[in-house]
């Protein structure tokens, strides 16, 4: 092992036991917002070191997941376009959008390739001037400052064959939304670690003032996940403190918050599973609208139709645990997902099927 | 030869392709056997059982940091023999090859098939070439069949597997992956990956002459990787596997390109690893002779199988903690192997 997994292996056991003791015979519900710690939880197997009063709900936090049918449709109908390279992250690649999904459209013909940035895309921009190439933008604030670079490497280049659809989106407002919908009684959040990097903790203070929930923002290694989990158990009162201090401070990272002002200005976002949410997305802002794929291309994605007995959006607002839907595990599964938290590697349900009971 | 690219005429069966066989085929590969040029090549039948078997080879780019296209055609066929206890006798090679394709890089490429062969000990008795136009082949595309003597008189498979028995694993997972994908040049990583390309024939012969019938099942962990030998071996077998995460090997670079980019090394194509079980008695024996082969000395034991959760594979964390190993779905790498 390495030097630090033998410094996590050390720690997890007490912290494990710390957890235990602090919780004592209460029971709490907290929820990650976060595809990394939805993998994260899942891959290290932490619930099994978790006392029987924890529970750990994931709610939209995996970007792929929470992107509306209509969304997709459009991502699809945009990859029909026999002049388009549609580039984008592989997960997307698999989801099953109202009537297809973009590995069948490039079998079929469609012009669609993985990348693993947006600069990529640029660049195929620029190696293919005859290709109009468009970035399908999904993900949170850790994501929107790297398109949001790709863009500006666009226009300094020149590159003007390469346009953005942007279906980024921010996440306070849908945290706002659950706890407005009351439907579930969380007892704290695990905040994202890598949108902190970006956005900073303090514009979630509003959880625990507002909504009198606490917070607390954990990096991805067990000891993280469980130190977090040790702070909101050990909270006297609701605050928003931060964990993962190596790569989190309160303010956040100016330099990224501002290239995401330039880029992208607020607007409403469909969200799965939530609905509309006023001020938790993010469009290319008038200055940059040249780049923007909606304004250069028309498209008619038809209309949305969502998988019958798929129950994403209830797992997405931590309503049931994924076992719940009558689909997991027989109709839906990795092979053949019918929704999207089933394909994502970030999603619940694909987390939740790794992570079976392996003595039931 | 007239010219220094492969032209469509080299593939039509007329002067241009039979100087093309004598000049870059024969000429690396010689042997008493393809020297004939017959169209069939003819071999002496062993005694045994005989095994067979083929495999294409589409890998991007063609030559990458450890091996190349060649190395691998004949790696990848003389260790499917392997896992099936078959000392390789003979391999045929087909290629097709696109229309401009450089003359000096399949010379390149037949002497790196050449030189992998000779660590066999197997030759090529026979090939084919087809030429395509240009833009259909992606360079070439390499097609190897080979034949091997099974050297053991006990099935070797997933029948054979008990409970109890234990998994052994011939070194490090997930290099060959990543020097691919490294060498895509799509990553401006500064790691030092190699893949791990290589024939395996010796290493398993040493692995038998120490275990005996005490070695149930064999098996390369290509595309799909570890988790995938493992998954097809306890569905098979209809037991339950358990493997140690720790005690599976991943080499320091590996596991950087693995975290930068959220790749998962128990999937990964291996090019040149052996995933062998065997019976509890003979474990240690066989882990021994391993390690004293040069391609094995990283070689370890993994896991076992269990009677528990039957048909499924779980993994011990370094937490004690445990999750299941599903069969990885879809492209995960293409074009890897």
């Amino acid at each position: 092992m390495t030097e630090r997994e033998l410094q996590a292996a050390a720690l997890v056991p007490r912290l494990a036991a710390a957890l235990a003791q602090a919780a004592g015979d209460r029971s709490f519900t907290f929820m990650e917002v976060c595809g990394t710690h939805t993998m994260a939880i899942a891959r290290y197997g932490l619930r099994q070191l978790l006392p029987p009063g924890i529970r750990l709900v994931s709610g939209p936090g995996c970007p792929v997941c929470v992107t509306a049918m209509r969304d997709l449709d459009t991502v699809v109908a945009m990859a029909r376009l026999p002049q388009v390279t549609l580039c984008t992250f592989g997960d997307l690649v698999r989801v099953p959008a109202s009537r297809t999904t973009l590995a069948a459209e490039r079998a079929a013909g469609a012009d669609v390739r993985v990348v693993y940035s947006a600069l990529d895309a640029v660049q195929i921009a620029a190696d293919e001037p005859r290709r109009q190439v468009v970035f399908a933008g999904i993900g949170f604030e850790t994501t929107a400052p790297t398109v949001a670079a790709a863009l500006l490497t666009a226009r300094e280049k020149g590159v003007a064959n390469f346009s953005v659809l942007s279906m980024h989106k921010t996440m306070p407002a849908p945290l706002r939304a659950l706890l407005d919908a009351g439907e579930t009684s969380i007892d704290g959040f695990i905040l994202p670690g890598h949108v902190c990097v970006i956005t900073g903790s303090d514009i979630y203070r509003f959880l625990a003032d507002d909504y009198g929930v606490g917070g607390v923002v954990a990096g991805f290694e067990p000891q993280d996940v469980l130190g977090a989990l040790l702070a909101l158990v050990g909270q006297q009162r609701p605050e928003i403190t931060i964990e993962y201090t190596r790569a989190v401070r309160p303010e956040g990272n100016r330099v990224a918050q501002q290239i995401i002002e330039e880029v992208f200005d607020p607007c409403e976002a469909d969200w799965r599973g939530l609905g509309v949410i006023p001020g938790s997305g993010l469009k290319l802002a008038p200055a940059c609208s040249g780049f923007d794929a909606q304004a250069r291309f028309t498209v008619d994605p038809g209309e949305p139709r969502e998988p019958a007995g798929c129950r994403c959006g209830e797992v997405l607002r931590g309503l049931v645990d994924p076992p719940d839907c009558a689909l997991f595990g027989r109709r839906c599964t990795p092979e053949d997902p019918i929704g999207a938290c089933m394909v994502s590697s970030e999603g619940s349900c694909a987390a939740y099927y790794r992570y079976q009971d392996l003595d039931g | 030869m007239t010219d220094d690219r492969i032209l469509i005429g080299h593939g039509s069966g007329g002067k241009l392709y039979r100087d093309l066989v004598r000049d870059v085929f024969v000429a690396a590969f010689s042997n008493s056997v393809l020297d004939r040029l017959d169209d069939a090549a003819a071999l002496a039948s062993p005694s045994g059982r005989v095994a067979i078997t083929t495999d294409a080879h589409v890998v991007q780019p063609l030559e990458f940091p450890g091996g190349d296209i060649g190395r691998l055609s004949v790696s990848g066929t003389v260790n499917d023999l392997a896992t099936a206890a078959a000392r390789p006798l003979a391999l045929a090679a087909a290629f097709i090859i696109e229309e401009g394709f450089l003359l000096a890089d399949l010379r390149r490429l037949c002497a790196s098939m050449a030189r992998t062969a000779q660590e066999a000990a197997v030759h090529i008795v026979t090939g084919d070439t087809k030429v395509v136009q240009r833009g259909l082949a992606d360079g070439l595309y390499i097609t190897t069949t080979g034949v091997g003597e099974i050297v053991v008189d006990h099935d070797v498979s997933a029948a054979a597997v008990r409970v109890g028995d234990a998994v052994l694993l011939s070194g490090s997972i997930g290099d060959h992956s990543a020097a691919v994908l490294a060498a895509r040049g799509e990553f401006h990583f500064d790691l030092a990956l190699q893949s791990d390309c290589a024939p395996l024939w010796s290493l398993v012969e040493g692995a038998l002459a120490a275990g005996g019938t005490a070695v149930r099942f064999l098996r390369d962990p290509t595309r799909g990787g570890l988790t995938a030998v493992l998954a097809e071996l306890a569905e098979s077998a209809g037991l339950g596997v358990e493997v140690e995460e720790e005690a599976v090997p991943v080499a320091p670079p590996v596991r950087a390109l693995c975290e930068l980019l959220g790749y998962d090394p128990f999937v990964l194509a291996n090019e040149g690893k052996m995933v062998l079980v065997v019976g509890p008695e003979k474990a240690d024996d066989v882990l021994a002779a391993l390690r004293r082969h040069p391609l094995g000395a990283q070689a370890a034991r993994i896991g076992e199988v269990t009677s528990a959760h039957p048909r499924r594979v779980a993994l011990r964390t370094a937490f004690g903690t445990r999750r299941v190993l599903d069969m990885p779905i879809g492209e995960l790498l293409p074009r890897i192997c």
